[in-house]
């Protein structure tokens, strides 16, 4: 079974030859931000639950209820929601363990969800976490916040909050890199790719 | 992972680990209102029994259809082998129906391991003969997992028929790969042939004499009850039950003794009890006693064993 | 009258040509043999009397879906015998004169190999009740060989009776050494760790050596002979020796596969490693090779035991017991034994030929090539190798458990009565 991963993330080291787009202090920027919108959209921090999608979207999400916490000066819901077993390529990839999907105590019957992941791409995980998320009560409502949207959707899905457009071509790799999670600075690389 | 679970030697560390984390998720799913999971829509597993078993098989029916497949129950009792039908026929004409998995249960031992050889479909042992029952030996490796944390160094007594056990084959292997520690008491009559060899290539104790193990030096952290067949007790391989019990059972004085020594020795049992005679009522009942956790961790670890094999990609193999 | 030369064959180790008139030797040597008769080029080759098996299963009458006697013949043929003894229990048995002389003139009818039926000890195999063995020995079958095969003669007192009874008449009983409460019917591995680890039912070694310790005594008792069939451990092998030191009338036969072949087989549940008494452990095995060679065990006999694929495709437990032996069984022994040099071909000839023979009482068969002796003869090839392919057998089963395996040593032609019977591993009919 040497294709089946403990559930411990794992960092692919980043491409040398990769440029980078977003430095920590670009990323710490972009998430203020966001929780700004969040808070400005939903017209303050009333039944907001922090979904982060693992494995980067989880720190990313956490990241952003702090924020929220510090500028509401309460705390926000936080937790993860594991998708794996909703997604619809599983016969295209090799198996791997599931992450912990956590719903923090109140639920999220009737609340906000802000769902949180690092790169918007074909949409494909957005679809498989609206199922998942179906299958654990009724949100009122959901939103969606990502570091990068990289564009080409499969999917009629678009994100409420970005933190950063970056164009590419469907041969480029984005690669984000969070202290937290990779134990190196916070980082995004775009990889690969004609040069341009 | 590989295509078939035929015998619990066939996974390494690094995937009982990663079936046992998966099986944790699927636990908290059996906590939610909503219980089923999308991922093998689309997906046929027929149960296979050729012995009876309810709660094997309506454990991996229900495994099954959480994750969404088509599961269907087929028993071979009074159907195809007993016109006399080979075995290889029987299941290449399952086979034939396009199954993605067959969970079998025979009550003769290495069934499984023929049939992978005949199919297709990914072969999932649920008990054959007197040999193997890899997934009793994950769910039982998930709930001392559970109380115990990491099993290395831990040390497990399991006490009983061995001969006729397919529960002690798996667990002495899953366990031992875990890096757990392994006792196995029984009488001389019930020690599987060539035990002292056995034991001793791959790296486990055996005793005959269940008090003086379980007040070796090496305390044990779980005693693993193993059912005494009905059938066995007139076989002439110990004299009478009551004999049995004094010598092997899991009787009051020696649950009162291991509390004595440590406290928290798990006491396990794969079921059916056989409730005062290798197991006592209080013993079964102890706050120590993971016995319900076996039976609700099985689900877990089932439905986590038909996602390694079933979900990844279609070339592995 | 049918003539037939065989040139530059090896005759016990020397080149010479034989010249065989009338199914007989008439001629050893440098024969000038007038033009114009068939010859046979034997250079480079050994001529040796024809092998004879002590132990095959025909199937037939009963199991023909299995093997025939023409299917087995050919198959004997070609593996270089020219007498087998047919086991009894068919279905019906071979358990009255009637049923001896059928098989006998179907063999005959067949014509490729002699097939000497073996009568049954006692009625449908059952163990209660003696046979007509006399009426067996007396019919035209000349039954000699008399087995129960299968199953063992359990009950001590009808062994002891069968054994005096048999006396008159020069017979002998081939005992299926096996205690039925110490390896029942259920019984297949090698009790041990394998069977242990497999969750098999154990066939202990203590249950054959059981019953020859007992038979050996009650051959001795009696003054009579015993043979002991199918030998598989070094205890069965010890009592023998000790038997046969003590002065009594007992032989012992070994299979190819219990020479060759070991427990560890089963590990994969392949019911074609399934055979009765089962595999054993390399001490065994290593123990019937000395004891082979040393004489103590005095045959090789095959057991050539064909089945129907859908009865070896069960569970193995509950798949049939039995192999293949027949055309597989000179190259086996021949590399294990003579190419490894534990024993010499004269010693193989004496295994296969001249003691089986003579445990059986054929006059025709395992004589020496001598003028005069009926020309019942193999030609063999020691230098050949032979990969053994089960879809080229001439038997109607495929349990062959020695496919896909190299030895050397190959049958080259088998001759019946002077006349051919099967020329690299060809048949041919008259």
């Amino acid at each position: 079974m040497a294709t089946a991963g403990l559930p411990e993330p794992t960092s692919p080291p980043l491409d040398p030859a990769g440029k980078t787009v977003m430095g920590a202090s670009d990323i710490a920027r972009c998430l203020r931000r966001m929780a700004h919108e969040i808070l400005e959209r939903n017209k303050g921090a009333d039944d907001l639950v922090v979904l982060g999608i693992p494995s980067r979207g989880v720190e990313l999400g956490n990241r952003l209820a702090a924020m929220l916490e510090q500028v509401e000066g309460r705390g926000i819901p936080a937790g993860s929601l594991d998708i794996t077993m909703h997604r619809d390529d599983l016969r295209h990839q090799p198996t791997r363990a599931p992450m912990r999907t956590h719903i923090p105590p109140p639920g999220i019957d009737g609340k906000v969800v802000i769902l949180v992941d690092d790169v918007l791409y074909s949409g494909r995980t957005i679809r498989a976490a609206l199922d998942a998320l179906a299958d654990l009560g009724r949100p009122r409502a959901v939103r969606l916040a990502v570091l990068v949207d990289r564009g080409h959707r499969e999917l009629p899905i678009r994100a409420d909050h970005v933190g950063k457009n970056l164009p590419t071509s469907v041969s480029e790799k984005v690669q984000v890199r969070l202290v937290g999670h990779d134990g190196i600075d916070d980082v995004v690389n775009i990889a690969g790719g004609e040069s341009r | 992972m590989r295509k078939h679970l035929v015998s619990s030697a066939d996974l390494t560390r690094a995937d009982i680990e990663s079936i046992l984390a998966t099986a944790a998720s699927m636990h908290d799913v059996q906590r939610r209102e909503v219980k089923k999971l999308p991922t093998l829509r689309g997906r046929t597993i027929i149960n296979f029994f050729f012995e009876d078993s309810t709660r094997t098989r309506s454990s991996f029916e229900i495994a099954g259809k959480w994750m969404s497949a088509d599961t269907i129950n087929l028993s071979a009792k009074g159907s195809s082998t007993s016109k006399g039908e080979s075995l290889r026929d029987s299941v290449q004409t399952i086979n034939a129906m396009a199954v993605d998995a067959l969970v079998i249960r025979h009550n003769q031992s290495g069934a499984c391991q023929q049939v992978a050889g005949w199919v297709d479909a990914s072969v999932i042992n649920a008990g054959d003969g007197t040999h193997e029952h890899p997934t009793q030996a994950l769910l039982d490796a998930y709930t001392l997992r559970s109380r115990l944390g990491d099993l290395d160094g831990k040390h497990v007594v399991i006490v009983g028929d061995l001969t006729h056990s397919r529960v002690f084959r798996s667990n002495v292997l899953t366990l031992t790969t875990l890096g757990a520690r392994v006792t196995v008491v029984a009488p001389p009559t019930l020690m599987p042939a060539g035990i002292a060899s056995w034991a001793e290539r791959d790296g486990f104790a055996t005793g005959w004499d269940l008090d003086a193990v379980l007040a070796g030096d090496d305390i044990p952290d779980a005693v693993m009850m193993l059912r005494v067949q009905r059938e066995r007790m007139s076989g002439g391989f110990f004299p009478t039950p009551r004999e049995y019990t004094v010598g092997y059972g899991l009787t009051r004085p020696r649950v009162e003794a291991l509390r004595a020594r440590k406290d928290g020795v798990l006491i396990m049992h794969p079921g059916p009890m056989n409730r005062g005679l290798e197991i006592s009522a209080d013993a079964a009942e102890s706050p120590n006693s993971v016995i319900l956790d076996q039976v609700s961790s099985g689900l877990a670890v089932r439905m986590a064993v038909l996602y390694h094999l079933l979900a990844g990609e279609e070339t592995a193999a | 009258m049918t003539e037939l030369l065989i040139t530059g064959a090896r005759l016990s180790g020397t080149p010479g040509d034989v010249l065989i008139r009338g199914g007989t030797i008439v001629e050893i040597g440098r024969v000038d043999a007038p033009a114009g008769i068939e010859r046979l080029d034997a250079d480079g080759l050994d001529l040796l009397p024809g092998f004879v098996d002590l132990h095959t299963h025909l199937r037939e009458p009963g199991r023909e879906d299995a093997e025939t006697i023409a299917s087995g013949s050919a198959a004997a043929a070609v593996g270089g015998f020219t007498a087998v003894l047919a086991m009894a229990n068919t279905d019906p048995p071979t358990d009255t004169a009637e049923a001896a002389e059928l098989i006998l003139d179907r063999g005959r009818a067949v014509g490729i190999v002699e097939v000497i039926p073996v009568g049954a000890v006692t009625k449908a195999l059952a163990g209660q009740e003696l046979a007509e063995l006399g009426l067996m020995a007396r019919s035209r079958a000349r039954v000699r060989l008399f087995s129960d095969d299968g199953h063992c003669v359990q009950d001590a007192r009808v062994m002891r009776r069968a054994l005096e009874y048999l006396k008159p008449f020069g017979g002998v009983i081939s005992q299926h050494a096996q205690d039925s409460n110490l390896a029942g019917p259920a019984a297949c591995c090698h009790e041990g760790e394998t069977s242990g680890r497999l969750g098999l039912p154990g066939w202990p070694g203590a249950a054959e050596s059981v019953i020859v310790a007992r038979d050996v005594q009650l051959a001795r008792h009696t003054a009579s002979r015993v043979h002991i069939a199918h030998v598989s451990t070094a205890e069965s092998v010890e009592i023998i020796r000790w038997a046969k030191a003590k002065g009594i009338a007992v032989t012992a036969e070994v299979t190819p596969h219990h020479l060759a072949l070991g427990t560890e087989l089963v590990a994969g549940y392949d019911p074609t490693f399934k055979v009765n008494p089962p595999l054993r452990p390399t001490t065994d095995q290593e123990s019937l090779r000395a004891a082979l060679a040393d004489g103590t065990i005095d045959a090789v006999a095959t057991d050539h035991a064909p089945h129907a694929r859908h009865d070896k495709e069960h569970t193995f437990e509950a798949a049939a017991f039995g192999m293949l032996g027949l055309e597989t069984a000179f190259s086996v022994v021949h590399d294990l034994m003579v190419t490894s040099g534990r024993m010499t071909m004269t010693d193989l000839v004496h295994r296969m030929s001249v003691n089986p023979a003579r445990i059986a009482g054929l006059d025709e068969h395992g004589r020496g090539l001598d003028v005069g002796a009926p020309a019942n003869l193999v030609l063999v090839d020691p230098a050949r190798r032979v990969t053994v392919d089960r879809a080229a057998s001439w038997s109607l089963s495929r349990n062959n458990p020695w496919h896909g395996m190299s030895f050397t040593g190959a049958v080259h032609t088998t001759i019946l009565r002077g006349r051919p019977t099967a020329h690299d591993r060809k048949v041919i009919h008259a």
